[in-house]
């Protein structure tokens, strides 16, 4: 099937099966490798992407879902997003391997919840990380709401 | 190989751990710590100065570090070393991933498994370990592990520093035509005291690297460091917070395939039956590879080659081992003690005899088999070539790795590239050779074509080289003041690095003690007139165990300290007071657990429903000790905080330790909580997440890390955290309940 997808505001043509996940399209068509595979189920959120500004486990979303939707990827953050300097100020990432999908987790939960208690935090981050970096996340994400004030970001 | 008891026998056993290794070993030269400049690729405008680090003419000082960066900080606490030492600008900083080569060997790593006591600095003490230290130059393994880069590098990376710096002012000297003491460097610039004339690095490194490197050299005294004890923002991380960091699984060609794999379930079991044809037909198969006791697919996507194989028709023949069971394997166990066939660890005055006399207290303990779950699963991509192969793989032993591959291929060794991106995790999953052998026999069949193995969660799960399952039988008695009198502790496990060694060194017999089975159970600090400590080998074959983040601490830590907890509430005595009363020749040991005292108000009550428990130990070379706070509501068990001090003696990263003891503990909660892998039918049951719990974000308790000042030689820091916190979760339980947990992980 052949399919245009709109990611990170480019216009991709693809020709694919519908069922093919996301993730694949990203990784192995593509060659956007910043969005890991870590289970496969939508139990790790490894593969968090945005879609239409929402979150969701690409690894699980059949490619045909994403038409006509904008897909954004940690490649389209940038780099001086307020969020991931909050996460360099805090010395977030260990291993690294969780954190595309958990900045991609907390970019969405800032705009749901632009200041964020901690239940809201347990409730929106439901990503796994095996290095146990979840007290350095809570803090940047703290930190990036406090900072959202001034720069509206 | 078998021995039961005497020191004696601990040095026969030390020496033929290597066998045929050790003959000849006299004929090596001192450890060369400077290393072969050449060894270090250049760019047209870089000079290497050793084998550790290139000096560009912009001033770009490139340092090689030698150990993998999996999230520990070594790409940034090692070049620090340096950096201290060359007196550099560390923004001119950049890492290179050590090659290949014999000078960056991992020393202390090995020294580590010497099978003594390491306060003994007695003739046995001092000849076994040099015996260890010759043994790993010999076999100059480039591993990353048992929490030792630092301890590692401490005098080699100080010392390419010093030496660099010394060529630097050395060949600052010669142009200006003045004395080397009349010149000083700061942040890569060399000053000449008298004239205020400056030099900058990158302006004499090409003279430098022509200079006979200095035969002495001083280091700083630690008044004088700049670099090292501060928070140095990690090298890695704007990488990882933007998608641009590399993992090996990241590994991507426009024109490559991928791959994906089913082996047998049940360990030992052998491919059947496989309907090729149908494989062959599903939608992106390229190609079906049928090893001996798997199916692989090689697909136009991961997810194709995994389709395909979820719904093929395969049988596998589970052989001998169809029936093995964890529950067998503590079977096992129990004959095995029952037996009696220990090799004892240590012996000090007469245990045995001392519980003969009423009342003795006992209890028995138990760990389960574990998985490492790494987040980025186990995977490898390679290209073989008519001449050559290139091999692309998170791995924590390169060496080892290529070593292999080599072999595999029918290559000699430089015609093997391998290349060591980031590991996304390790925790002593990623020395193992396995999934780079299925790689290259599935390349095999594509000649020329970049091929990138994934394993799927569920293999990942299902193969793993497992932390081994063990069994501890205590027997003690107090004496008339309640202290200690008589301590004997039995483990039961299989030796997991001589089992990791052997598939490194498929041709090699290594065997003999291995003394990571009773580590966090031998030598302990606690002074106990009569003790023994003895460890029965009992292979669990054909289930494949490794190494698991602080290996034989993980499970001895939580035997010793729960127990110590035992036997603190039969003396009726405060658990910090009962064991500080066995600690009163050790006054760094003492000092923690009163600083750990005072960080957790334990004398202080806390609000009802509450408890606290402790645990402390010792572990590469480091002290470390938690208090953990825990409550029981609607029948669920919640872990409140955890307070943990460290004493690592000098810090070079206190905020890398920091995240380091953060992630160790909740490494160790998910294990004390969660962490069980069922063994049954031959073939381990978990297949993801669902039924292999991680520690989430709303379980994680609040962590609060102190470290204690001091400058004593650095110890390890990457595992310390993961022991002490299972048995302080224990402990606490215990203070709650009433009730004594003595089986991981904990349910209430
Ligand atoms: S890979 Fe998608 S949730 Fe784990
Ligand atoms: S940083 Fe390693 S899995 Fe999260």
């Amino acid at each position: 099937m052949s399919i245009t997808l709109n990611i990170n505001g480019m216009s991709r043509q693809l020709d694919v099966e519908p069922e093919l996940p996301l993730l694949w399209v990203l990784r192995d068509k593509l060659g956007l490798t910043g969005t890991k595979f870590g289970c496969g189920i939508g139990a790790c959120g490894a593969c968090t992407v945005h879609l239409d500004g929402q979150p969701v486990r690409s690894c699980s979303l059949p490619v045909e879902l994403a038409r006509g939707k904008a897909v954004t990827t940690i490649e389209d953050l940038g780099g001086a997003h307020p969020v991931q300097q909050a996460w360099i100020a805090a010395q977030v990432p260990q291993c690294g391997y969780c954190q595309s999908g958990m900045i991609m987790a907390a970019v969405a939960l800032l705009k749901a919840h632009p200041a964020p208690s901690d239940t809201e935090i347990d409730q929106g981050i439901t990503n796994l990380c095996r290095c146990g970096t979840y007290p350095r996340i809570r803090r940047a994400i703290h930190a990036a709401a406090g900072a959202k004030v001034d720069r509206d970001a | 190989m078998k021995f039961s008891g005497s020191r004696r026998r601990f040095i026969l056993a030390g020496a033929t751990l290597g066998g045929g290794l050790l003959i000849g070993y006299g004929l090596f030269k001192p450890r060369d710590f400077l290393g072969d400049p050449q060894l270090l690729p250049l760019n047209a405008d870089e000079v290497a100065l050793s084998a550790w680090l290139k000096i560009a003419a912009d001033g770009t000082i490139t340092v090689a570090v030698p150990r993998v960066e999996m999230g520990q900080g070594v790409h940034t606490a090692l070049p620090m070393l340096i950096a201290e030492e060359l007196d550099a600008d560390w923004t001119a900083i950049k890492v290179t991933q050590a090659p290949i080569a014999a000078v960056y060997g991992n020393i202390v790593g090995m020294v580590d498994t010497t099978p003594i006591d390491e306060a003994n600095r007695g003739p046995v003490g001092v000849s076994m370990r040099w015996a260890y230290a010759r043994l790993a130059r010999v076999l100059s393994i480039q591993i990353t592990g048992g929490s030792s880069s630092v301890r590692d590098a401490w005098l080699p990376m100080r010392t390419a520093g010093a030496t660099a710096r010394l060529m630097l002012l050395e060949a600052a000297a010669l142009r200006w035509n003045v004395k080397v003491g009349e010149l000083s460097a700061h942040a890569s610039v060399i000053t000449h005291t008298g004239s205020g004339r400056t030099f900058k690095f990158g302006e004499l490194a090409g003279e430098a690297a022509k200079l006979t490197p200095p035969t002495q050299i001083d280091f700083k005294s630690s008044t004088q460091y700049t670099l090292l004890g501060k928070a140095i923002p990690r090298v890695d991380i704007p990488a990882k917070t933007n998608g641009a960091a590399r993992f090996g699984v990241d590994t991507y060609r426009a024109d490559m395939l991928f791959a994906a794999i089913k082996a047998s379930p049940v360990f030992g079991g052998v491919l059947k039956s496989v309907d090729e044809e149908a494989l062959r037909k599903a939608p992106g198969v390229v190609h079906v590879v049928k090893l001996d006791d798997a199916v692989a697919v090689i697909a136009e996507t991961t997810w194709h080659a995994q389709q395909a194989l979820n719904a093929a028709a395969i049988e596998f023949d589970g052989g001998a081992y169809a029936k093995r069971s964890l529950a067998g394997i503590f079977d096992d166990y129990a004959r095995a003690m029952a037996v009696g066939d220990f090799f004892g660890y240590e012996d000090i005055g007469d245990a045995r005899s001392a519980l003969t006399k009423d009342p003795v207290i006992q209890a028995e303990y138990r760990a389960p088999l574990l998985a490492h779950a790494c987040l980025e699963p186990m995977n490898c991509t390679v290209r073989v070539d008519v001449d050559g192969a290139e091999i692309w793989c998170g791995n924590q032993a390169p060496d080892l790795m290529r070593m292999n591959a080599a072999h595999a291929l029918s290559f000699p060794q430089e015609k093997v590239t391998l290349h060591t991106p980031y590991l996304g995790g390790g925790f002593g999953h990623r020395p193992e050779p396995s999934t780079m052998l299925q790689a290259i026999k599935i390349a095999q069949a594509v000649p020329g074509r970049t091929v990138k193995l994934t394993w799927s969660r569920a293999e990942d799960l299902q193969h793993d080289t497992y932390r081994p399952p063990a069994l501890a039988r205590f027997k003690a008695r107090l004496d008339a003041s309640g202290n200690i009198a008589a301590w004997l502790h039995q483990i039961t496990s299989p030796d997991g690095v001589p089992a990791t060694m052997a598939r490194w060194y498929p041709q090699l017999p290594l065997a003999g003690p291995d003394r990571t089975s009773v580590d966090g159970a031998a030598f302990l600090a606690y002074a106990i007139a009569n003790r023994r400590v003895e460890h029965c080998a009992v292979a669990v074959d054909p289930l494949p165990i490794g190494v698991w983040r602080s290996v034989g601490h993980s499970t001895n830590l939580f035997f010793v300290e729960s127990f110590m907890d035992e036997l603190a509430l039969a003396a009726a005595r405060d658990p910090i007071d009962f064991r500080l009363r066995h600690l009163t020749a050790r006054p760094r040991e003492s000092a923690l657990l009163e600083r750990l005292r005072e960080i957790s108000k334990w004398d202080t009550a806390l609000p009802s429903g509450r408890a606290r428990g402790v645990a402390f130990g010792n572990a590469y070379g480091s002290i470390v000790g938690q208090v953990a706070e825990v409550s029981i509501v609607g029948g669920a068990l919640r872990v409140h905080r955890v307070l943990c001090v460290l004493d690592c003696g000098r810090v070079i990263n206190p905020d890398i330790v920091a995240a380091q003891l953060e992630s160790g503990i909740i490494f160790g909660l998910t294990a004390a909580l969660y962490g069980e892998v069922h063994y049954d039918q031959g073939r381990i049951k978990q297949n993801n997440f669902g039924d292999y719990r991680l520690l989430s974000m709303a379980d994680t308790p609040e962590i609060i890390t102190h470290l204690i000042d001091s400058d004593a030689e650095p110890g390890g820091v990457g595992e310390v955290g993961t022991p002490a916190v299972a048995p302080a979760v224990a402990n606490a339980i215990a203070a709650l309940t009433g009730s004594r947990l003595r089986s991981l992980p904990l349910r209430i």
